[in-house]
């Protein structure tokens, strides 16, 4: 194996396992650099595949590399360096240690050109990411985190099931766009549909997410599902069942970010409907869907990790994630509100930020394959992004009343990384040439005509405007939302709890009854036995019988002599 | 010194009337900048006069409404899973 066929998410896997041994400079120089090696490795590989290895009749192709893995494993590796530098100040080594497996395995799942070498980095990413949840070390987090590998197990387990069917009916491993309309290839889609967050399992992301420390959870909102729209883009193109699959998760994301309270948790439902827009983007499957796609995954991950970034340096220096007790923020955190802000315009595709260049790709798809309620769909879905995330996330963390808190901006690495990404939002909505060059396909889309960026503005300045003039009825109460998590965190348990106890009680009963009846038969047998015969069942006691016994032997003894 | 004047000046009930007046200003520039921008329509409606304006407002009111009255069933007290 050469540099040339090594691939680079090893590096951080491997990487990770020295981040304990060393000291405090020498760690941060690793958390720096290992992206950054990552990422010239991923940009030095020849396109093709390379790194096969044998394995009973199967190839395992840990690298393939083309524009569209190159793309998504270009964004991890910058995620993973700016991820770190906000993260050098974190503690807890087991934390860093896990982001970095994490992150090497989902580039080494980018790159696998095989089901079997994807579905093995896809299980190190279950793992790795429930101990980002976990290294917190509370109890509640204990919980959720098992919640969490539970969903993560449970759809690894139908990955599973589909990969191995899927090359009984093949016989080829081989990772290459499919349709769901085998027993296989559904039970990879479900699989996949279960790391995007898709319904109905869909809760263990706002469930888990918020629980992460203030730099886990900035990691965990690039990678899980991010490559699941990797490898749905790739395995799955023009799935149509991807679209309502996806419109319904863009309004899921919307509404329950609209009912949310806990600042990180509106953004992890924000997440759901980011990941929606892209979803139903693969779903519409023309070039322009999705390369809008690829496009939306690497500006989404920019600035949604911005939006968690800058969540986490208000969690850092407050210690508070209500929305009902921060506000009023701005004016000691001037630069984190200006990065928040910055991704929050990003995020909500205004004019001259990365989510413009990115998401109207898909809508304008929509509107080129004729789907007209599907473009109205979108359409009211990007109005309501700028409800719920583009201005009720910093309204209520920087603004809103005075909560009375004067905490000052985070230390320097944490604003450098929000500022890092910030330029990087407004970088690639001023140059969109440097992403769509790195895209799939060509592109032949221009964002930036008048009548778009019109029309746009209006959309969102009457989205702003319906925000203010109902914010009455947007009033934070101290109040979650039940999920679909409820059937199994309340329904289910409850009713076992239920069903076990009727069960005890009848066992109990049972048994009592029996011992009654038992009692009774004995009594009455040792009644009728003292009537009968007084002589057969009188009770002798043992000394006695040890004499007969004795009596016994010696008459053996005796009788024994006569017989020689 | 009064209490408003200590107030950090975006938060002052002048500050905010202002802001107010220029976002209904704004509003009003961009719903009549359909006078001079044609857009090139997919669907017809959506080239018609003031439609991405009226188009926001409406869908996202909507949204709000059907947030609430779902948050009615689904809404439970922020301590509901802590016996868990």
């Amino acid at each position: 194996m050469t540099m040339n066929d090594f691939p680079p998410g090893i590096v951080l896997i491997l990487g990770a396992f020295l981040l304990p041994f060393v000291g405090r400079s020498a760690r941060s120089v690793l958390i720096l650099g290992l992206p950054l090696l990552t990422l010239g490795l991923v940009w030095s590989l020849p396109d093709g595949s390379s790194a096969i290895v044998p394995i009973f009749d199967y190839q395992l192709v840990f690298l393939r590399s083309d524009a569209l893995s190159r793309v998504f494993a270009t964004i991890f590796s910058i995620m993973t360096f700016a991820g770190g530098l906000y993260a050098l100040n974190q503690k807890r080594v087991l934390e860093l240690v896990a982001v970095f497996v994490y992150a090497g395995s989902a580039i080494g799942a980018v790159f696998s050109g095989d089901l079997i070498s994807l579905f093995i980095f896809w299980e190190l990413m279950a793992l790795a990411s429930t101990v980002v949840v976990l290294s917190v070390g509370s109890n509640l987090c204990y919980r959720v985190s098992m919640r969490y590998f539970m969903v993560h197990m449970f759809g690894g387990t139908l990955l599973l099931v589909g990969i191995l069917a899927h090359i009984m009916d093949t016989g080829t491993a081989a990772f290459s766009a499919m349709e769901p309309n085998s027993f296989g290839t559904i039970f990879i889609l479900a699989g996949f549909l279960i790391n995007a967050a898709a319904p109905p399992l869909s809760a263990w992301l706002s469930d888990s997410y918020p629980e992460a420390s203030y730099s886990g959870t900035v990691f965990l909102s690039a990678f899980t599902t991010k490559t699941a729209v990797y490898v749905l883009l790739r395995g799955f193109p023009g799935a149509e069942i991807l679209i309502f699959i996806g419109i319904f998760m863009i309004f899921y994301g919307i509404i329950y970010a609209l009912l949310e309270n806990d600042m990180r948790r509106i953004l992890a439902y924000s997440i759901v409907n980011q990941v929606g827009f892209m979803v139903t983007g693969i779903g519409i499957g023309t070039e322009m869907a999705l390369n809008g796609v690829a496009a939306h995954a690497f500006t989404h991950i920019i600035y949604k990790a911005l939006l968690l970034m800058s969540a986490g340096a208000v969690l850092y220096m407050t210690g508070k994630r209500k929305c009902s007790d921060l506000g009023g923020l701005f004016q000691s955190m001037p630069l984190t509100t200006i990065c928040g802000i910055i991704g929050a315009l990003s995020i909500s595709s205004f004019p001259l930020t990365s989510g413009f260049i990115s998401k109207s790709m898909i809508g304008q798809a929509a509107a080129d394959s004729n789907l007209m309620i599907v473009w109205f769909l979108l359409l009211a879905a990007s109005a309501g992004v700028f409800l719920h995330a583009g201005i009720k996330f910093p309204w209520f963390v920087f603004f809103q009343k005075d909560s009375g808190l004067r905490p000052p901006d985070p230390p320097w690495n944490m604003r450098l990384a929000m500022i890092l990404f910030s330029v990087l939002c407004i970088g690639l909505g001023v140059w969109p040439e440097f992403l769509y060059n790195m895209l799939p396909y060509p592109v032949a889309y221009e964002p930036y005509t008048v009548p778009h960026v019109v029309n746009m503005l209006q959309l969102l300045m009457f989205s702003g405007f319906a925000f203010f003039l109902m914010l009455p009825l947007m009033k934070r109460t101290l109040t979650i939302t039940l999920d679909f998590d409820w059937f199994y965190r309340r329904l289910m348990p409850t009713a076992l709890k239920n069903a076990f106890s009727l069960i005890w009680k009848a066992d109990h009963g049972l048994r009592h009854m029996f011992m009654v009846r038992l009692d009774m038969c004995l009594d009455f047998v040792s009644r009728r036995n003292g009537c009968i015969s007084s002589l057969v069942s009188r009770t002798y006691p043992a000394g006695s019988m040890v004499m007969w016994v004795a009596a016994i032997l010696a008459a053996y003894l005796v009788l024994s002599f006569f017989a020689y | 010194m009064n209490e408003t004047e200590q107030k950090h000046w975006l938060v002052r009930p002048k500050t905010i009337r202002q802001l107010w007046y220029g976002g209904f200003v704004l509003l009003a520039l961009l719903v009549l900048a359909d006078f001079f921008v044609h857009p090139h329509a997919s669907f017809q409606i959506d080239g018609t006069f003031g439609f991405y304006s009226w188009y926001g407002l409406l869908t996202c009111v909507g949204m709000v409404l059907f947030a609430k009255a779902l948050g009615i069933f689904l809404k439970r007290k922020d301590t509901y899973y802590d016996d868990e």
